[in-house]
């Protein structure tokens, strides 16, 4: 397979060594000269000086025969832009792109990314069970009320998952209004619509009612409310 | 999205026109570039964190324009507002030509100044020299 990587960094240099040592063709577009140099020295003629978003670099590397393309730069913008260009311009049949914000994630995919990789995304998946509570975000206060409107995302272990409105124990005063789902798509929420993991739920809640919506959508499937 | 010079300039044109306009930059000290009696609102925060967006209440906008310098920033941007918040009218500057015309393809108002700039200059050079006098050399 040809494979060119765009960001010669650290992630870059070790994929790139990894997939020579496995036998593919790989090419490297990295801007830094001395980033360059040590790939050169390294690992041979496989890395190219430029700008891996620029038509112009990305014709010069052959990229109209590359079977993946992975953009690794530290800059979620910069990876969707050379990913865009690789897919658009030079039709290259798979593109990954870096990201460090991970709700970059639905927005990437929506713009024709085919994987996106999130170091962030990656962690948080590890140690998400070990968590002691997602964090409810507050929204808005509603004056005089007592009331709130947070925000919380639904993990994927949560006994949520896979349940109607309906059949949810929510604490008193409490409602959800909302549900964006993980494509960023918004629902008004009715009894039987079904939860699924990674949705944001929106509700209005009384402030003292906060913990216990927070261990609805946090606690694992195993416990009971 | 971007307090430059053009994005002030702009922010400026509109607001004067009775606009209702945010100017949003990552730098706070972009905005002394605005004159004091701007009225808009003046938002530090980083244009391609969806999160900002939406604080910013993108989704009730009716036109999004960026002018970063940075063309990548500016086409993420853009093509958030466009196709995660639904903003109807979106404008996205892209120096890189070749970069341009591929937004453009993808369905965003694009203006690359590279371009424009270019052929203004190749239009004043075609014309004939009388036309300007030629006091400064």
């Amino acid at each position: 397979m040809y494979i060119m990587i765009v960001g010669g960094g650290r992630a870059g240099y070790y994929l790139a060594k990894q997939l020579v040592e496995d036998g593919h063709e790989v090419l490297v577009i990295e801007k830094d000269a001395a980033r360059c140099k040590r790939i050169a020295d390294e690992l041979g003629d496989i890395v190219l000086r430029g700008d891996g978003c620029e038509g112009i670099t990305l014709e010069a590397a052959g990229t109209g025969r590359a079977d993946l393309f992975i953009a690794l730069t530290g800059d979620d913008e910069d990876n969707l832009a050379a990913c865009q260009v690789a897919k658009t311009k030079f039709d290259v049949p798979r593109t990954v792109a870096r990201i460090d914000n991970p709700k970059n994630e639905a927005i990437f995919k929506k713009l024709g990314i085919d994987t996106t990789v999130s170091t962030t995304a990656l962690i948080l998946a590890n140690i998400e069970q070990e968590l002691p509570f997602h964090p409810l975000i507050p929204l808005l206060s509603i004056k005089g009320g007592g009331l709130e409107i947070v925000e919380g995302k639904v993990p994927s272990h949560s006994a949520m998952v896979g349940k109607r409105i309906g059949e949810l124990l929510l604490p008193q005063h409490c409602l959800i209004t909302l549900i964006i789902d993980e494509d960023g798509v918004p629902r008004v929420p009715v009894s039987d619509t079904t939860i699924r993991a990674g949705d944001e739920v929106v509700a209005v809640c009384r402030r003292e009612s906060e913990d216990a919506l927070r261990a609805v959508i946090a606690n694992p499937a195993r416990e009971t409310e | 999205m971007g307090c430059g010079r053009v994005g002030a300039e702009l922010a400026v044109l509109l607001e004067r026109q009775g606009q209702e306009v945010i100017i949003l930059d990552i730098d706070p000290d972009a905005f002394g570039k605005l004159p004091p009696d701007f009225k808009g609102s003046r938002v530090v925060g980083n244009g391609i964190d969806q999160d900002v967006l939406q604080r910013l209440g993108l989704a009730e906008a009716d036109a999004f324009v960026a002018v970063t310098p940075g063309d990548n920033r500016n086409a993420m941007a853009t093509q958030m507002a466009k196709h995660v918040f639904g903003v109807p009218r979106v404008v996205c500057r892209i120096f890189d030509p070749i970069r341009e015309e591929l937004y453009h393809g993808l369905g965003l108002e694009t203006i690359s100044p590279t371009r424009v700039v270019a052929q203004l200059l190749k239009e004043v050079l075609d014309r004939e020299p009388a036309e300007t006098p030629g006091s400064e050399g």
